[in-house]
């Protein structure tokens, strides 16, 4: 691993309006809310938060499937926050995405060969059809899928398979950078092992830099190498995974993690219960987010928003406990 | 890490026939659509063979059986000028369902790509196209039909225009639902983030989805169609009143409703089947292949 720095976002904003009426006065929900962070090449940065809190909306204003409102995206040093839809087409090949739900991510009325096609007709029209085939059955070989299911439409296979159907397609163009969107969470916890490892593999054999997305912190813990925790739109804690399982600084992922549980059901543990619900974003509280749940809030928590700090080598903490 | 299932190709073959035989056997199970459909196989047929197998000349008249009674020699009777009817509705069907099919046809075309174009991009270009479709909507189907051709002259090539005139609002909107409803699925955002153009994404990933609506809508259409044809040619605006149209035959044999009630009725039974076939085969079709749209 280098420290060439594939991806750099910075303090990206995306707010969605809640109602286009004219004369009322306008509302937002904060979905992403000045968000900062890099990843590295060659690197999986994990992204975790509980659900609603705009991770998956940050995969998606990196793929560009939405637009920022303010801020830089910075992919192989562009910025490609607010380019044009033409000049995006570039931008596509080095950076794919693998999405959460394997059953609705895949052309139903489209045989497998030619949903994997698709891509390379997009950007090599003049590949002939021969040449797609064989890349095709190279990778899926290498995905886990047989030659033999080519021809076969997405609804005849299980869904650990089309996930492997959905990671060759992001494959076939050899990207540089994945954003996988909770590509196991709609997964048997069986299956999620073979995709995570097969993700693996694959990273080891075509250097792939992932962004992963997910809110389950075993998964994260198994293959990131970083990790950034995410809360109502902003990010809390970013920190290499040695630092985040053994040495966790914010009250939110101190309590995210003390929520895993354990296999050896003798073993004491003290799991910090969080009070309250989780705040609408729509409405975020003033100062530190977290503070209306925060079990050491002080007084400047309610006033000022704090700001992400580096602490120790590779690890950042937004949290008034630190200044 | 490789996987692999044990499915013989047959098994494979027997999935890949799945979807037509599936779908074969729930419609099946719709037995007044299933009889529709004969009807409506059985009315081709005549269009295609019938002027080559009619026991009579339709165009010929004969002085000695001036509107006849229906009898073994003539199923249908004769009219006025002593021509067999059963002859002139078999070679009838010709004209009116190439004129209705090629009619609808034509509107579903152009109603498709608007509705596309309107359901996908949306904003302005949705909006200019649904208040289109509006203004035309505000005008009785007949009225708008009649109004088209009274600009552009009788005839049927005009009739042809005109009724598909009126049927491009209703594809164009029920068409952009549909391409509403898929352009939010998921495999569209998986195709956008590969680099897709738009209009392959209309094309190869939108259009497929909405196939099944359209097929609904085309086969309801066309019934409809029938009778605005029909009743173009009635008002004399359609077929020329002397040649075999259903319309038309209706039209001429107006003045003998009260001594030969015969020369209106079986054209009149003849249109209504025909609507009635395709109105309850689209029907059955809709609750085959989409079922969301049932009441």
């Amino acid at each position: 691993m280098n420290n060439e720095i594939l991806l750099n976002v910075k303090h990206v904003k995306k707010y969605f309006p809640l109602s286009k009426k004219w004369f009322v006065e306008k509302k937002y929900v904060k979905a992403v809310d000045d968000v900062s962070f890099f990843i590295k090449k060659g690197e999986t940065f994990g992204l975790v938060g509980e659900s609603g809190c705009g991770k998956s909306t940050t995969g998606r204003l990196i793929n560009g499937l939405i637009k920022a409102d303010t801020g830089e995206i910075n992919f192989q040093g562009t910025n490609v926050a607010n380019i044009s839809e033409k000049l995006w087409k570039r931008y596509r090949k080095p950076m794919q995405m693998v999405f959460q739900d394997p059953y609705a991510s895949l052309s139903p009325r489209m045989k497998v060969k030619d949903i994997l096609m698709e891509p390379l007709t997009i950007h090599y029209p003049k590949m002939s059809k021969q040449e797609k085939e064989i890349l095709v059955k190279d990778l899926l070989e290498k995905c886990g899928i047989s030659e033999f299911h080519l021809s076969k439409y997405p609804h005849e296979f299980s869904g650990g398979q089309r996930q492997r159907i959905g990671i060759a397609r992001s494959l076939i163009l050899k990207p540089e950078l994945i954003i996988a969107d909770e590509p196991v969470s709609a997964l048997d916890v069986s299956i999620q092992s073979q995709i995570l490892n097969l993700m693996k593999d694959l990273q080891e054999e075509f250097g792939l830099t992932y962004l992963f997305i997910s809110h389950d912190l075993g998964v994260v813990e198994h293959i990131s190498d970083r990790v950034g925790v995410m809360y109502l739109g902003s990010l809390v804690e970013i920190a290499t995974k040695k630092q985040i399982f053994a040495d966790p600084k914010h009250p939110y992922t101190q309590a995210l993690l003390s929520s895993i549980p354990k296999p050896d059901p003798k073993e004491k543990r003290e799991p910090i219960m969080l009070e309250g619900e989780i705040p609408s974003a729509s409405n975020p509280p003033v100062g530190c987010k977290f503070h209306t749940r925060c079990p050491l809030a002080m007084d400047i928590c309610k006033q000022k928003v704090p700001e992400l700090k580096q602490i120790e080598q590779e690890q950042q903490v937004a949290c008034h406990l630190f200044d | 890490m490789i996987q692999t299932e044990a499915i013989t190709q047959e098994q494979l073959d027997k999935q890949r026939q799945g979807r037509l035989y599936s779908f074969w056997k729930e419609f099946r199970k719709k037995k007044p659509a299933l009889f529709s459909l004969f009807f409506i196989g059985f009315l081709v047929i005549v269009m295609i063979i019938g002027p080559y197998v009619v026991p009579y000349d339709p165009a010929a008249p004969d002085y000695n059986k001036l509107l006849e009674s229906p009898s073994l020699q003539h199923l249908f009777g004769t009219d006025a000028f002593g021509r067999d009817i059963l002859s002139r509705l078999a070679v009838g069907a010709r004209i009116s369902l190439t004129v209705s099919i090629s009619a609808v046809l034509l509107g579903a075309i152009v109603g498709t790509v608007l509705g596309l174009i309107s359901g996908y991009f949306g904003k302005w270009m949705d909006r200019l196209i649904m208040r289109i479709c509006d203004v035309l909507f505000a005008f009785p189907d007949l009225i708008l039909a009649i109004g088209i051709v009274a600009i552009l002259g009788p005839g049927l090539k005009n009739v042809v225009i005109a009724v598909s005139f009126f049927s491009i609002p209703s594809f164009a909107r029920i068409v952009r639902s549909a391409t509403l409803e898929s352009k939010e699925m998921l495999f569209v955002e998986a195709t956008r983030s590969i680099g897709a153009s738009n209009r392959r994404i209309i094309w190869k990933h939108i259009f497929p989805e909405t196939i099944p609506t359209i097929i609904v809508y085309f086969t309801m259409k066309v019934g409809t169609a029938i009778l605005a044809a029909a009743s173009l040619s009635f008002l004399g605006l359609g077929a020329e009143p002397s040649s075999p149209d259903w319309g038309a035959m209706l039209s001429k044999s107006r003045d003998y409703i009260d001594s030969a009630f015969h020369l209106v009725f079986f054209p009149g039974l003849i249109i209504f089947l025909t609507v009635l076939a395709f109105n309850v085969l689209g029907d059955g079709l809709r609750d085959v292949l989409d079922p969301k749209t049932k009441d």
